[in-house]
């Protein structure tokens, strides 16, 4: 049903689309590209083609029938991924020179248009790029990939038993012209470095409010979690009949769960921007920074993003502090402030000359965008309450946590 | 690492040496030489040549090289099927490895392999691996199943491979239950009546239990083959949702959608003041919002079925609207759908707000998606009246940007203001004729033309402005010549005086230099109403105009729920149900929502839907002037897609009900008769006089038993017969037939090519016909047909078409045209297609009518040589949407109360005399005529006759 080709590879799982069928793909899509209305879905006669882009591969799935589109489109971002693991980058060159480990690897991650195997550690046990040197290792299942565990392998083992937990917190914002903001969330995410020996069950409390409410107790800053996804590992039925989070965690990196809170935070960093253009003459910046967090806390690597039109030139800059630099390519000057206090108010001014010959192209807006990390912080307050961990031998390990709170889509519209 | 130049080989006597290379003593020489084929294999180099060389490499130790040697097998063995035996062996006993990954190895490549010959060498090996003690043989083993069962059917069924499968779905491993259960929805897809999944509330509880355990693609498998299960009753329905819920916390975007497919479709069978239900409701929105953060392709297939639920149960998001607000870094088809769903959930209470993000992306600079933010600002406006004003003034001060295409779809979304609220914002067309001018887009030119016309009586310099718009008459486009002809004539009945020049300056224009038929038509009757009737012409030219409703572009209700039911899918997508993109799918099931606990609103037939239509409408034969005139006024302005009056099935179905009564009434006697009559073996007896002659294919044809004994009731459809010989038709031979299949009337073409050139871009369009048949959609023929190739097509028929009567009344006039020329051929298709699935009449009802009949309205007929007792053609007929009410023994006689419902609402009733034992079977029928016209208003008519 699905074949997956690179222009430079392909796989064709089951008889029922020829394979030359992926010629139509291209000149079709151009097609679209140049009518303006690229869509994720093409097709030609029969056969429909879902594709995504990633740096210069198309990764295509085609099909003659009513497939399950967003099954589709999970396995081929699933492939990208199982790639970059494998080849470090996903492209042209990595595919050519391990094409016999795609090949495995196609073989593996999906049988006759089913999705099978697509955890890459789990991959990495039996298939491998080194082939003739692991060959007794190669030459039998890894138990993990048919168990109800199948993302973890058992006698994992660490001289010293840790856990790394990251609270991290994006904020979405888009604030209007007029300088009110149309829509603001966080999108959180738990992310976890596993060190720990054997098969360890673990158990994450949160200060969710929703649990508090369960058990009955108040006490404390608990928050309102919107909708939270879970890495395969957690048990969800557990988590829905008494929001416990249980799991056994994935060996080394992973996330662990991600969570939207669709409270109305006041913007981090506010900027008030006051662009005037001239015609034919010049353009006129002045961006306001505020920092609308606590005093002791601290912004690191801010930066405000400010779009120019694309036939300014000659630009001159003012700052209270930091460095502006214009980037002719992307239209844009950007401000960068190392260190941003929280409370603290900074400026920023720049002149940019205008050609006396009009440019009749139209140009979009672009909203200014702004970029920081807070670290030791979260805006939803959500806090780490406990991590327990519990394995049969009965060793000791500790859990680490860091917070961190940082810019996400975080959109300003201006007026001009 | 392999730092082998793979993809340089170039030369030509390559083929030479790597057979000797291949033929090396040394594995790893033999290795590298495998690398090297499969590498110009990759590039699409022809390396088929080295088929036995290759093969002779298979039997090996090393996996790495198996594993090559077997991907060049599922490449060639198709072209080289001789040379394929050769490695069934190796097959054979790979599948008994003690290493698990070279049995699992061995029964994947094995399905791959497709040629037939080898398939029933596979069967033995395949039996062990389906059983294999390892769980990762099992479940490659299961997927071979499917495989196998996609080259030779019969062989997987023979072999009883499929109850193995069934036995699979209680494996103690999650991972081989998913795979056995993706395998069985695969096989029952292609076998849409069989009873392959069998889902009962065990199986149900089994799959539930792998659910929690499986991979995230498994869960997939297991949730999309739960969405085809019906629950028997609520508390089922609740408890398999309660199941299903935590799935809504998954990572994976598809688990997530297929999630909410399961239950949006269980949903409808709770009862909607439950708790439960209102917790489901609220448990549905965060997870669909989330889909929203995901990337771009996956939120476009979460956006295209957030469209679906919204209008399906708008009460789910009705207060997420911000979530929708457009980013400027969306790609543009994410922006389009997330406009459409902004304005689907605009009402009084955000309004203010999407006007404000409408306005901000009006001024963006992508034009699509700029004429869609002005279209959407028309929209509201209709939409949510208390906007109306703040949306006109915002479309003002958008055409004062100047900005060609937003001027132009502003005044395209005013006029249709206009519709809706009629002389409340005339103070704007002064500035919209201060842009007639830039408009060079015809529906832009045809609106404005409209107002001026609408309201020429107020526009000083009206004639001049429509005069300026004559000069050009023979270049415009016809949507704008027929708007300029009516406005011209509205001017003209407002301003008699003046312009009595222009009018007939435009009305010979129209009538004499046209050859475009519908001008040429509707200069005409403009001519013959002024010229005979002033008066007459005012009261309908200048007729009030019916309002125009605020949703026009909501799906089909029908065509929704089945749409519900393919959440996630490509059908979801291109939101058409699958039947209209995927070949060969005839047949294949329509999904339907499982009917609402206590209420069976959901359960209607699409039927039902335009039956209501006709009870609504008032019962007159004569169309009401209002639809005249909105036929004469409004036919070009208002494209469906806008907002315009909605196509008026029920006016149409009225008539055509009427019309059949008036004159086809009898004709439809005599072909039922003819259809319970003939086909039982000779013709019937005693005719009545004004009968047609009898027509082939009517009831008579349901009770052709031949070769169907013990086959499952299915509706009647006659043998395909040839309806265009290729000598009248330029070597294009189509035979057809007729079938409903699954509620929907389906015509079955074969087409051949029987010329020498290929034939492509067909189409096929009908005549008006008795009962409004009109393809639902355009005809199916993907792939052009070459000489002497017949290609099947299945067309959906829709019973919405207009109608006129036919002589005989089942006659259907079809043209055809292709690339080589158009061709005509008529058709009758039997009567007994247009019975309803909901044509069973209540008991008390049924005696009631019966009773009500007036005897002219009955008929009277008989059937002889019919070789069935009652209950026999009872079950035979109710295959066939005749439905048995009650049947009664007097003296050894059998009588069968029947009924049916024809598609445009027209209910027969009929009493079926069956005499048993006797030799010459009679059976005796009478048939009764009812046309529903409103609820319990009936409008009867009775054909009696007496007995024969």
């Amino acid at each position: 049903m699905y074949m997956h080709v690179l222009v430079l590879i392909c796989r064709n799982y089951k008889g029922d689309v020829d394979m030359a069928e992926i010629d139509h793909f291209m000149p079709l899509l151009m097609q679209h590209e140049e009518e303006g209305l690229l869509c994720p879905v093409l097709s030609h006669g029969s056969v429909h083609f879902m594709w995504i882009k990633h740096s210069n591969l198309y990764l295509v799935a085609t099909t003659n029938k009513n497939s399950n589109a967003s099954l589709v489109y999970s396995f081929l971002y699933k492939l990208v991924e199982v790639f970059t693991e494998y080849f470090k980058e996903l492209e042209e060159e990595s595919i050519q020179d391990n094409f016999v480990v795609v090949y495995e690897l196609l073989d593996e991650l999906m049988d006759f248009g089913f999705p099978q195997t697509t955890d890459s550690k789990i991959l990495q046990e039996y298939i491998t790029q080194e082939g003739a040197k692991l060959e007794v290792a190669k030459s039998k299942v890894p138990t993990t990939v048919t168990n109800a565990v199948s993302w973890r392998s058992e006698g994992i083992k660490y001289k010293k038993n840790e856990v790394f937990i990251d609270v991290i917190e994006s904020i979405n914002v888009l604030v209007n012209a007029n300088g009110s903001v149309m829509s603001s969330d966080i999108v959180g995410s738990i992310k976890l470095k596993t060190m720990l020996s054997g098969m360890p069950e673990l158990r994450l409390g949160l200060n969710d409010r929703v649990l508090f409410a369960l058990t009955g107790r108040d006490k404390g800053k608990t928050v309102t979690m919107e909708d939270v996804k879970f890495h395969q590992c957690v048990r969800l039925s557990r988590f829905e009949s008494d929001r416990t989070i249980s799991f056994i965690p994935p060996d080394g990196e992973s996330e662990l769960m991600s969570y939207r809170i669709n409270t109305h935070v006041k913007p981090l960093i506010w900027i008030e921007s006051i662009i005037e253009k001239f015609s034919h003459s010049r353009v006129e910046i002045m961006v306001k920074a505020k920092g609308q967090f606590k005093k002791q806390s601290v912004a690191n690597n801010v930066e405000v993003r400010v779009p120019v039109p694309s036939d300014a030139d000659s630009p001159k800059f003012k700052t209270s502090t930091g460095n502006a630099k214009y980037v002719p390519e992307k239209n844009m000057v950007v401000w960068t402030i190392k260190s941003f206090p929280g409370g603290k108010e900074f400026l920023m001014r720049a002149h940019f000359g205008l050609p006396s010959v009009e440019n009749d192209e139209l140009e979009g807006k672009p909203p200014i965008t702004v970029k920081f990390e807070i670290p030791y912080f979260t805006v939803s307050g959500i806090q780490v309450r406990y991590m327990k961990i519990i394995e049969k031998s009965g060793y000791q390990a500790l859990p680490w946590v860091r917070y961190i709170t940082q810019s996400g889509d975080y959109q300003l519209r201006t007026n001009v | 690492m392999c730092d082998f130049p793979f993809f340089s080989l170039v030369c030509t006597g390559e083929i030479f040496e790597l057979k000797a290379e291949l033929n090396s003593d040394k594995k790893e020489k033999k290795k590298e030489a495998v690398k090297k084929v499969i590498a110009s294999m990759t590039v699409g180099k022809d390396v088929s040549a080295l088929f036995p060389d290759v093969v002779n490499c298979m039997q090996t130790d090393n996996l790495e090289l198996k594993k090559l040697v077997y991907l060049y097998l599922m490449n060639y063995a198709k072209s080289q099927p001789d040379m394929a035996i050769m490695a069934v062996n190796t097959f054979v006993k790979d599948c008994e490895d003690p290493n698990p990954l070279i049995r699992a190895l061995a029964v994947r490549t094995m399905g791959c392999i497709r040629v037939d010959k080898i398939t029933e060498y596979l069967c033995e090996p395949l039996r062990k691996c389906l059983k294999d003690e390892d769980p990762y043989v099992r479940k490659t083993a299961a997927v071979c199943v499917a495989k196998l069962h996609d080259i030779n059917a019969q062989l997987v069924e023979d072999q009883g491979f499929l109850d193995t499968l069934k036995d699979l779905i209680s494996d103690s491993n999650p991972m081989v239950v998913a795979n056995a259960v993706a395998a069985l929805s695969e096989i029952a897809e292609s076998h849409p009546n069989s009873n392959l999944l069998d889902l009962n509330p065990q199986t149900i509880n089994k799959l539930l239990t792998a659910l929690n355990e499986c991979t995230e693609w498994g869960q997939i498998f297991i949730l999309d083959c739960l969405a085809n299960y019906t629950p028997r009753d609520d508390r089922e329905s609740q408890s398999i949702c309660e199941r299903v819920t935590p799935r809504l916390s998954h990572a994976n975007s598809a688990v997530v959608l297929s999630a909410v497919k399961v239950l949006m479709k269980f949903m409808e069978m709770l009862p909607k003041d439950l708790d439960y239900y209102g917790t489901l409701l609220k448990k549905l929105a965060p997870p669909l919002v989330t889909l929203l953060s995901a990337e771009p392709e996956l939120q476009y297939v979460a956006l295209r079925n957030i469209n679906l639920i919204v209008q399906r149960r708008p009460e789910i998001l009705k207060h997420e609207m911000k979530v929708f607000f457009v980013k400027y870094n969306d790609p543009i088809y994410v922006k389009l759908e997330k406009l459409d769903i902004m304005i689907r959930l605009a009402s009084q209470a955000n309004i203010a707000q999407v006007l404000a993000e409408l306005k901000e992306y009006a001024t963006e600079v992508d034009v699509d998606f700029v004429r869609k933010a002005v279209r959407a600002i028309g929209r509201c406006a209709i939409k949510v009246e208390q906007s109306a004003e703040r949306c006109v003034s915002t479309l003002l001060d958008l055409i004062q940007t100047k900005v060609n295409y937003v001027v132009q779809e502003a005044i395209v979304v005013i006029k249709d203001i206009f519709r809706k609220y009629p002389n409340k914002y005339e103070s704007v067309i002064a500035t919209l004729c201060e842009n007639l001018d830039s408009l060079d887009e015809p529906e832009a030119r045809a609106a404005m033309i409209w107002i001026v016309g609408e309201y020429a009586e107020r526009i000083d310099n009206a004639d001049e402005l429509l005069e300026s718009f004559l000069e050009g008459f023979h270049d415009e486009s016809t949507q704008v010549q027929l708007q300029l002809l009516t406005a011209i004539v509205k001017l003209f009945l407002k301003k008699p005086t003046e312009t009595q020049e222009l009018v007939q300056q435009v009305l010979s224009l129209a009538t004499q230099d046209s050859d475009n038929p519908d001008l040429r038509d509707r200069g005409y009757i403009y001519w013959r109403l002024l010229s005979t009737d002033p008066v007459a012409a005012k009261e309908v030219v200048l007729a009030e105009k019916p309002l125009i409703s605020e949703e026009t572009d909501l799906i089909e209700p029908t065509l929704l729920e089945e749409l519900i039911c393919h959440i996630g899918t490509l059908a979801s997508v291109y939101h058409k149900p699958p039947s209209a993109f995927v070949e060969g799918s005839r047949g294949v099931q329509h999904k339907r929502l499982p009917g609402s606990a206590g209420s069976g609103e959901s359960a209607d037939s699409p039927d039902t839907g335009s039956a209501a239509g006709v009870s609504e409408a008032p019962p007159a034969v004569i169309p009401s002037q209002g639809d005249l005139l909105g036929d004469l006024l409004n036919l070009d302005l208002t494209p469906p897609t806008t907002s315009g009056p909605p196509p008026a099935p029920s006016s149409g179905m009225q008539m055509g009900a009427m019309d059949l009564l008036g004159g086809g009434l009898d004709s439809l006697v005599g072909l039922l008769h003819a259809a319970m009559g003939a086909g039982f073996g000779a013709p019937p007896t005693a005719m009545p006089a004004s009968f047609p002659p009898p027509v082939s294919g009517g009831l008579d044809d349901l009770f052709d038993l031949g070769g169907s004994v013990g086959m499952p009731m299915g509706a009647y459809s006659p043998p395909k017969s040839i309806w265009l010989p290729a000598m009248k038709a330029k070597g294009l031979e189509i035979s057809g037939t007729f079938a409903r299949r699954a509620g929907v009337i389906q015509m079955e073409m074969t087409l051949t090519n029987k010329a020498m050139s290929i034939m492509t871009d067909f189409a096929i369009q009908f005549n008006r016909n008795s009962f409004g048949l009109a393809p639902a959609g355009p005809l199916q023929v993907l792939t052009p047909v070459g000489p002497n190739q017949s290609i099947e097509v299945a067309l959906p028929l829709s019973t919405v078409g207009p109608v006129m009567k036919m002589e005989p009344l089942t006659n259907l006039q079809v043209a055809v045209k292709n690339n080589i020329d158009v061709f005509y051929f008529s058709s009758q298709y039997p009567i007994s297609m247009l019975f309803v699935e909901d044509g069973k009449m209540e008991r008390q009802v049924f005696l009631a009518t019966w009773k009500d009949i007036p005897n002219d309205n009955e008929a009277q007929f008989q059937i002889k040589d019919c070789h069935l007792n009652s209950d026999a053609a009872s079950s035979k007929l109710q295959g066939s949407n005749v439905f048995t009410i009650a049947k009664r023994t007097v003296e050894g006689q059998d009588m069968l109360y029947q009924s049916m419902k024809l598609t445009n609402g027209i209910w027969v009733l009929a009493e079926l005399r069956v005499q048993a034992g006797n030799p010459n079977y009679t059976v005796m029928s009478r048939l009764v005529f009812v046309l529903t016209c409103s609820g319990a208003n009936h409008k009867d008519y009775k054909t009696e006759s007496r007995e024969v």
